[in-house]
């Protein structure tokens, strides 16, 4: 592995990914890996693990304590949060989602693969496909996080035999492939000798693929945007009402999803009114185009009425707007979601009052099977709802657009994040949901 | 290696961002929320290169309108003399308000007393979180960075603090997408900090591509320093040198910018942009590892300080 060097190195991409994996699959050891053998630990952390190793009377330095950031996770010797991490190569800079893998983790696991754009998945070679790895699967998938790398572990303590690994890879990819992940790279590693995780391994010569890190610089990490839905949600109106621009009004925010063009018609949600761009202010300077994840200001030809919450999207490609929202949720508050709880929405740049009308279904990650009705959902949970807003939202389905959606659950009373939200059908919900009765006795 | 359905197969698209485009675009998404959603934001500018690059970061995601936060320093007392003149022009340049919460005052007033180390890091907690109270303060910008120390990895963008402002690792909300949860019961704040995804090589890359201006301290300079505790401080009234401490002369620049009596110069003779990042690339320590004396008095320093309201 080279060492950085300045030249070339602002044209280098972004990838972020997690890795999930249980307590003893060597998640931490292949973490510690790719960072140390990217040259991502640095001498000064690592004599900090040194003392704190030898303080503790453990012989060698303990490579976990450079990942448990937090008191409490050292005494117990267990991970209890989401940490990220950083690391670079020539070719890409990273940043890890490290997840705890412990079965009531769940929330974390769906934190982390919230952002991510690929999530390796570990499993030990001598146990192959388990309960675990089937959930971790389940997750990556209804996250939708585009790329999955099986890695299989501990290869040095199965003989490093090719049938091992070839059996686990048909077995995971298999059911994945069912779960609609659409991408499945199987690599065969040991993360305590190094094999396959940076350098290719001399022990598996049958094995002709690449590395877990040379995976991770070339994988693709933007989707073909001619195909994706162009949705803007507005976050702030700036006007700055000065003699140099007395009547500047862009309507800034990120794009979640697709392309806007000066000059596209667009129609601005809830309230339907259209327009045109008239122009497109990157952070400052003017562009004919903007796409996926820039911030942008965009101006429009008529002066009609947009503020925060607003969705800007192609005339020609408006989602619809609706008061009854239907997705699959995660619960991630240790208080219980129920049926009739009054919550605050927040989709995009939107935080709407909303109300649980139902929750048809929970499901059972073990074997993807449905619990019909189970009266509330419990932290870590993953199950369906349905929730009536008292607005209308546009909303896409989170099949199409992970930022367009998805949504969180409040608290109005304390704030809590109670819930992570996904629009629309998944595998957890093969079986289309009936809409019952409007119930209009309720209010806020 | 198996591959079922392959999306994309080969290069980058077109259309995918370089790192810093994607760390620029998702700081300029945090500004503008909690422009969004807070009443009364400020942002911690201490002159240092992590704020310099937030307040840059503030003035393009609200341009060409001005930035709708006021800036607060909180000034130890013992900071650098370059530092403070950078930060009064920066202020004056850009028409913006600085609130100045003093350790000296503090101290003066005798709510505070001097340690014995002499350090003053520890003592900014008390007149942060007052000056966030009096003013009513509900998000407070930070430049922190996952990547500078273990308690850092573990933070939110959106940071909730109580009325005490404290941090308490084991109630944080989870973070799902882009999707920030700025809800906060009056009293509370939340501390937000845009650069969490940003390593320190980043900021440096950051600086040169937009050409941004800095406090001289940051480039290689001839100073009088004289050696403690392994790294080289500057000699001055703050405390410094005692006796048996001698001081020299030494070509040195600065990785971090902070209280005088626990930052640390390192030896440089990086006097360019492109010198400090070639030099940063190739560093065997981290920047606090290198410069600073506070991180290392227990395996458990930072995280104990911003439970306790620091930053």
């Amino acid at each position: 592995m080279s060492t950085i060097t300045t030249e070339g190195l602002s044209a280098t991409t972004l990838l972020r990914f997690a890795t999930a994996g249980s307590v003893d699959d060597g998640k931490s050891t292949l973490v510690g890996r790719l960072l140390h053998d990217s040259k991502s630990v640095l001498t000064d952390q690592l004599e900090a693990v040194e003392r704190a190793s030898a303080g503790r009377g453990q012989d060698g330095p303990d490579l976990a304590l450079l990942t448990d950031g937090l008191r409490a996770e050292r005494e117990q010797g267990i991970t209890i949060d989401v940490a990220y991490r950083y690391f670079a190569t020539p070719r890409r800079r990273f940043i890890l989602a490290d997840t705890p893998g412990h079965v009531q983790y769940t929330r974390n696991m769906v934190t982390g693969a919230s952002t991510a754009e690929l999530t390796v998945v570990l499993v030990d070679a001598r146990n192959g496909v388990v309960e675990q790895t089937r959930r971790h699967a389940a997750i990556a998938a209804l996250l939708r996080v585009p790329h999955v790398v099986l890695a299989v572990n501990k290869m040095d303590l199965v003989g490093y035999e090719e049938a091992v690994f070839a059996a686990i890879a048909e077995e995971f990819t298999a059911y994945a492939t069912e779960l609609g992940v659409p991408e499945v790279t199987a690599i065969p590693i040991s993360a305590l000798a190094g094999d396959n995780v940076v350098e290719p391994s001399a022990n598996m010569d049958w094995y002709g693929g690449p590395t877990v890190l040379e995976h991770l610089e070339t994988v693709p990490v933007s989707h073909d945007l001619a195909h994706c839905h162009a949705r803007l949600p507005v976050q702030y109106v700036i006007r700055p009402q000065t003699a140099e621009h007395p009547d500047y009004r862009g309507y800034a925010g990120q794009i979640a999803a697709g392309t806007f063009r000066v000059g596209d018609p667009v129609t601005v949600l809830p309230s339907g009114r259209t327009t045109t761009i008239s122009g497109i202010d990157l952070l400052g300077r003017p562009v004919d185009v903007a796409w996926t994840t820039q911030s942008v200001t965009v101006l429009l030809a008529d002066d009609i009425d947009v503020s925060r919450g607003d969705l800007i999207v192609p005339t020609k490609d408006a989602p619809a707007t609706t008061q009854d929202v239907e997705a699959t949720v995660c619960h991630v508050a240790d208080e219980p979601l129920t049926v009739g709880h009054r919550v605050l929405l927040k989709h995009g740049t939107r935080t709407v009052k909303a109300i649980v009308k139902d929750i048809p279904s929970r499901l059972t990650l073990d074997d993807l099977s449905l619990h019909p009705h189970p009266g509330q959902l419990v932290a870590n949970d993953i199950g369906r709802v349905k929730i009536r807003t008292a607005e209308p939202l546009p909303l896409d389905s989170y099949a199409d657009s992970r930022r367009t959606g998805s949504f969180i659950l409040i608290d109005p009373s304390d704030g809590t994040t109670l819930t992570a939200g996904m629009v629309g059908e998944s595998f957890a919900a093969p079986e289309p949901v009936t809409d019952e009765a409007d119930d209009d006795g309720w209010d806020f | 290696m198996t591959t079922v359905a392959s999306v994309q197969e080969g290069t980058d698209s077109p259309y995918a961002l370089s790192h810093l485009d994607a760390l620029e675009s998702e700081a300029v998404h945090i500004f503008r929320e909690v422009a969004g959603e807070f009443e009364k934001p400020v942002i911690l500018f201490s002159g240092g290169k992590d704020s310099i690059v937030m307040l840059h970061l503030a003035l393009k995601a609200f341009a060409p309108a001005a930035v709708p936060f006021s800036l607060l320093h909180v000034d130890t007392g013992h900071n650098f003399p370059e530092v403070l003149e950078y930060r009064d022009r920066v202020v004056a340049a850009h028409g913006l308000r600085l609130h100045v919460a003093s350790v000296q005052d503090y101290i003066d007033r005798g709510v505070l007393k001097e340690r014995a180390d002499g350090t003053r890091n520890p003592l900014q907690t008390l007149p942060l979180t007052e000056k966030i109270q009096s003013e009513k303060f509900d998000a407070v910008f930070g430049g922190g960075r996952r990547d500078e120390e273990k308690a850092r990895a573990k933070e939110r963008v959106f940071s909730l603090r109580d009325e005490f402002s404290q941090w308490d690792p084991r109630r944080q909300r989870p973070e799902l997408w882009n999707l920030y949860n700025g809800r906060h019961a009056p009293g509370e704040h939340v501390r937000v900090f845009p650069l969490s995804n940003w390593t320190e090589l980043d900021v440096w890359q950051y600086i040169a591509r937009e050409g941004i201006e800095l406090p001289e301290i940051y480039f290689a300079h001839e100073r009088e320093v004289f050696q403690r505790g392994g790294m080289w401080l500057t000699a001055g009234e703050w405390g410094g040198p005692k006796d048996g401490e001698s001081v020299e002369k030494r070509l040195v620049r600065y990785r971090t910018v902070g209280d005088m009596s626990c930052t640390g110069a390192v030896d440089s003779d990086a006097t360019t942009l492109d010198a400090v990042i070639a030099e940063i690339a190739v560093s065997r320590l981290t920047e606090r590892g290198a410069t600073r004396a506070d991180d290392k008095l227990s395996e458990a320093a930072m995280e104990d300080r911003k439970r306790e309201g620091y930053f």
